[in-house]
């Protein structure tokens, strides 16, 4: 017999549920009094450095309905392309860019929105320039397995176009789900469609 | 074992051990599950960075759910859930965030959408945090969760779990599943156990009872480990220039 490997298999993942906001964002829920306050909220500080944007949106299904309970989480750079995050190698993050922060759809609306820095290119160590973007990652009740996607932005052509990422979705005509539109200055909106003809690019990496 | 913090590229995702997006049997998945194949890549940095959480910013209760939401004592049995967070190279993974959320003992989550007949708690928020210690150590206080009916199909019912949200070092390592308890009839019936395919891995989301680690005359404890997507620890790079 060779040795044996010993390695795990990862937890399998559960849906969050409909009641996620109680346990990731139980003051916004109205459960007040058990943490000061919920995490998540900002993923910057005053004195960030970078463009300062709002991106706006939607979660809908495959009938088109409005998803009410999604809640999101979001990760990205700072404005140089580095993250604050210790398993950074590259350099220093900005301080005042925490980059990740939670997204929670309106209750009765279904619309989120997210306050902060547009993120600069990310070089990656082995070579390559990733467009500048902030990656989603999206749970809520009938999702089994947390979707992760990414927004990039579509007033970022040049970068857009040598992305490594981007450049390997295969499917051409499905990289515009990915773009953030620009609705002025400052301002994008990002919808995300879980499944149909506009269906959002998921990705497994 | 070293503190330096994990740069390795993240394993695959297992997507067979993974529930699919599409199961019918949980009726909600029918609409919300993406029909299209993902799109799979190596990990880049966006997936191999995350955030960091400090054990500062936790306060004394927020791992004791029997307390932490009135300082009055939550009603019904009470538990330690205990485990470690590890990898798939079974290395502990540590200062990571663990969040959990469950029913009240009576099966009823203090939430305006939960209709359920069983009374609220007063004194039961169903919340709770903490942070791995070194060795990737967490533990929590609480009450056994109920069962409780949902709408899916006319009679189906939760077996007792805890809601668990973990982060890793890296966020493509993130995380939310619900652990079991050892002996539950309701486990094998679950709509939502259901969409695992693979019977091993359904049990390794049930925690067995510890009587080691249960406490006389105070309180029974459950074991239960998570494990997160590996982080290769060769480096032997053989990628295009990209990807
Ligand atoms: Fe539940």
């Amino acid at each position: 017999m060779p040795q044996p490997l010993s390695y795990l298999k990862e937890t399998p993942s559960q849906t969050a549920g409909p009641y996620v906001h109680i346990g990731l964002t139980p003051n916004l829920l109205g459960n007040g009094g058990i943490f000061p306050q919920d995490l998540g909220l900002s993923p910057i500080k005053p004195g960030a450095k970078g463009e300062k944007i709002t991106i706006t949106g939607q979660v809908r299904d495959g009938a088109g309905m409005v998803l009410r309970d999604a809640l999101m989480e979001s990760w990205q750079a700072d404005a140089a392309g580095l993250y604050n995050s210790p398993s950074e190698t590259r350099g220093t993050a900005d301080p005042n860019v925490i980059g990740w922060a939670r997204i929670v759809a309106d209750f009765d609306t279904g619309d989120w929105r997210l306050d902060t820095i547009k993120p600069g290119r990310v070089t990656l160590p082995q070579g390559g320039t990733m467009a500048p973007h902030i990656s989603l990652w999206i749970v809520a009740r009938g999702i089994n397995t947390g979707l992760q996607t990414r927004i990039y932005f579509e007033d970022e052509e040049e970068a857009n176009a040598t992305c490594p990422v981007l450049s390997r979705i295969e499917h051409r005509g499905r990289v515009p789900t990915l773009l953030a539109k620009k609705t002025g200055p400052g301002q994008y909106r990002f919808d995300v469609v879980l499944q149909g003809e506009d269906e959002t690019v998921f990705f497994d990496l | 074992m070293t503190d330096a913090p994990s740069t390795g590229p993240l394993l695959a995702r297992n997507r067979l051990w993974h529930p699919p997006a599409y199961t019918p049997g949980y009726k909600t998945s029918v609409t919300r599950a993406p029909s299209r194949a993902l799109i799979a890549l190596p990990s880049t940095l966006s997936e191999e960075t995350g955030p960091a959480f400090g054990r500062d910013m936790l306060g004394e209760l927020d791992n004791n759910l029997i307390l932490n939401f009135t300082g009055e004592p939550a009603q019904g049995p009470r538990m330690i859930m205990h485990g470690r967070v590890l990898d798939e190279m079974a290395r502990p993974v540590p200062h990571v965030l663990v969040e959990i959320w469950q029913a009240n003992a009576g099966g009823r989550y203090r939430h305006k959408k939960d209709g359920y007949a069983a009374p609220l708690d007063p004194n039961f928020g169903g919340c709770g945090r903490t942070v791995t210690n070194a060795a990737g150590e967490y533990e929590f206080l609480t009450i056994r969760p109920g069962p409780y009916p949902w709408p899916n199909g006319p009679n189906d019912w939760r077996p007792m779990h805890i809601h668990i949200s973990v982060f890793g070092s890296g966020f493509g390592q993130r995380l939310i599943t619900q652990m079991y308890f050892e002996g539950d009839p309701l486990i094998p019936l679950c709509p939502i156990v259901n969409t695992i395919p693979d019977k091993a891995a359904i049990e390794s989301l049930t925690a067995p009872l510890d009587m080691q680690n249960s406490i006389g005359m105070d309180c029974l404890a459950w074991k239960f480990d998570i494990v997160l997507r590996g982080r290769r620890q060769t480096y032997f790079e053989n990628r295009k220039e990209g990807l």
